[in-house]
């Protein structure tokens, strides 16, 4: 391909890998249509600018769509009760705040969004430890049966929630379990999503490092702990980001587990919301407004990991 | 730690216990899997207390009738007799199959679509990629009803917009053709983040300069796209349909509030009908019963999978 000088080098910088980092050129600049060949430079890189412009517009447009419901959201619970009518609009006349003042009369908040972040946080660590251990061997180690371990492993999501409640119950009620902290974190403590996800991430580390690790006398733990883990912080950067959300959001087991008023999670709280002003959207969505912004907080953290990537491992 | 624990694993399967005579073969042996134990064990002793504990107890449930108060009556395998020679179990996974049939498709497309544009160097990039996951952590109930109104029939954005361009005009969630097709729209857009996240992760874990060796022989960004890109990030693609399939075969919740199953059951899925059977009329054993013939179905898909991966994916 007649590619010019300029145009190669500018593009070696460019497209399907990014360090943040990294970033000695302007990005404007780095990009070069490489598929139009035939174009002098400076006519390439003035379509790609172009091109560049037109992608980031794409791309903008269709962000925006997909904060529409969640604008929405905001914007219907700082609208006032009386002009609640019609299809989702985002202009508002006297915005207020009274939604969230009911909000609070009508549920205690503070205390709900702690119980549901003390759980979302102990299920997270222990997923993350759990779950990390758990690649490490599945990925590592050899054993007989490994395959069939790991499909029972991944078993355990192929049987819908709605018929492991009752059992579930049965079984920590008789542990006298029930409606106490740990019921809540139970069925979250190790989840065979995560550990897939950290497996698939393992896998991909070359196993030469591990070697190159042992022959300086490390063991199985300090090259999970010092070699392997490092390298797959993306991958465990999602995983909080998902084991939050999932015991964030989840709401049939704590409907049966949770019997004190003083153990109730967010999830509840808001269903509990639901029934009592079926109506007042605006107290509705304020609630899911509370419900939302704690885990947009936490993927904002872990962003900067999912993509940091193997910025300084010096690997291949 | 000694260095003779850190046993090069393939050799410690390759002793069974009958040959394992010599005394330093049968102690590296134990000491694997002792490492086995130690890896596996805080992941695998939840999961069986918490996950297959139920589930067995759910399959024990299923050749009972039960309705979750009075004690269980044993009726052998008569639930999954009834189930199996009843239309509606064939309808609700003809429904659920078709629902997987457009999701999976759309929610890949579009995830990779946006893991690999928001992977290059766009201003505000950041931001952008928070807007396009803030659907994924946004409560079904608040999506639903933003969809319902894009897609409702008389006044709603998307049928205006087709009325413009002169195309037919679907009923959308009201209309027994349609229905299945809105949630799939919905579901789609409302997990795109979800992908995006999984994928953006393995986009990290390519190394730069297999992209700029590449790029010095001339290869242009399709090729490399197909070439080393998404060749290199089938592992995870791998992860995002198995657990895509394994949740989509769940689907229950968007049924719930968007369509609620209907017009007339034509949305009703496997877990819906599972859920009306445990929670509206009170038949926890024929619940149970649907559920593991739900699991049989999402076991064999995935063990198709994970059959077939070794002609695909690629790990390092």
């Amino acid at each position: 391909m007649p590619e010019s000088p300029i145009g190669a080098v500018a593009v070696a910088g460019a497209p399907g890998h990014s360090r943040p980092a990294a970033g000695t050129r302007r990005a404007g600049t780095t990009r070069s249509g490489t598929t139009r060949s035939g174009d002098a430079p400076r006519s390439g890189q003035t379509s790609a600018r172009l091109g560049r412009v037109l992608l980031w517009l794409a791309v903008a447009l269709g962000a925006a769509v997909m904060l529409f419901p969640f604008l929405w959201t905001v914007i219907t619970s700082i609208t006032p009760q009386a002009n609640l009518s019609g299809g989702p609009s985002l202009i508002v006349n006297n915005p207020t705040l009274s939604a969230y003042a009911a909000l609070f009369a009508s549920v205690p908040v503070v205390r709900v969004v702690l119980n549901s972040f003390a759980v979302a946080a102990a299920s997270t660590l222990l997923q993350l430890l759990t779950g990390s251990l758990a690649a490490y061997g599945f990925s590592r180690l050899a054993f007989k049966g490994k395959s069939f371990v790991f499909g029972c492993y991944l078993a355990t999501l192929m049987i819908p929630l709605q018929v492991l409640v009752a059992p579930l119950f049965i079984m920590l009620t008789r542990m006298r379990l029930n409606d106490t902290y740990f019921a809540l974190l139970a069925p979250n403590i190790a989840s065979a999503f995560g550990i897939f996800l950290l497996k698939q991430a393992v896998d991909g580390v070359p196993k030469e490092l591990d070697e190159a690790a042992r022959l300086d006398g490390a063991g199985h733990l300090r090259i999970w702990a010092q070699v392997v883990m490092p390298l797959v912080r993306p991958a465990m950067a999602a995983l909080i980001v998902f084991a939050f959300m999932e015991s964030w959001n989840s709401f049939l087991w704590p409907l049966v587990a949770i019997r004190s008023p003083e153990l109730m999670t967010l999830p509840l709280g808001l269903s509990y919301l639901q029934g009592q002003f079926t109506t007042d959207w605006n107290i509705v969505m304020a609630g899911s407004v509370v419900s939302i912004l704690p885990i947009v907080v936490v993927y904002l953290f872990a962003q900067k990991h999912i993509i940091a990537g193997m910025a300084h491992t010096g690997l291949k | 730690m000694s260095r003779a624990i850190a046993v090069q694993p393939d050799q410690a399967i390759a002793v069974k216990p009958d040959q394992a005579r010599p005394s330093g073969r049968c102690r590296a042996a134990l000491s694997n899997l002792g490492w086995v134990l130690l890896f596996l064990a805080p992941s695998a002793v939840p999961l069986l207390v918490f996950k297959i504990a139920p589930m067995f107890a759910s399959a024990w449930v299923s050749l009972h009738r039960w309705n979750m108060i009075s004690p269980m009556e044993w009726i052998g395998w008569d639930n999954y007799a009834e189930l199996l020679t009843s239309p509606n179990t064939w309808q609700v996974f003809s429904h659920t199959l078709l629902y997987l049939l457009g999701y999976l498709p759309l929610v890949y497309a579009g995830g990779l679509l946006i893991a690999v544009a928001l992977n290059q160097r766009l201003r505000a990039r950041g931001v952008l990629r928070a807007a396009y996951f803030v659907p994924v952590v946004t409560s079904w109930v608040a999506v639903a009803l933003v969809w319902q109104w894009l897609l409702n029939p008389s006044n709603g954005l998307v049928n205006y917009l087709l009325g413009l361009l002169h195309l037919p005009q679907p009923g959308w969630w009201t209309d027994p053709t349609w229905a299945i097709p809105s949630v799939i729209l919905a579901s789609a857009w409302k997990d795109l983040g979800f992908v995006m996240v999984i994928l953006l992760s393995g986009l990290q874990t390519i190394p730069q300069e297999i992209q700029e060796a590449a790029t010095m022989d001339g290869a242009g960004r399709w090729r490399r796209f197909w070439n080393i890109t998404f060749p290199l990030l089938s592992p995870s693609t791998f992860f995002v349909v198995v657990i895509s399939l394994i949740n989509g075969f769940q689907v229950f919740d968007q049924m719930y509030v968007m369509t609620g199953g209907g017009p007339s059951g034509a949305s009703q899925v496997a877990v819906g009908r599972i859920y009306d059977l445990a929670f509206r009329y009170g038949q926890a054993g024929q619940a149970s019963a649907l559920s593991w013939i739900l699991f049989a179905i999402i076991l064999a898909v995935t063990a198709v999978q994970m059959r077939g991966q070794r002609k695909w994916v690629n790990y390092a």
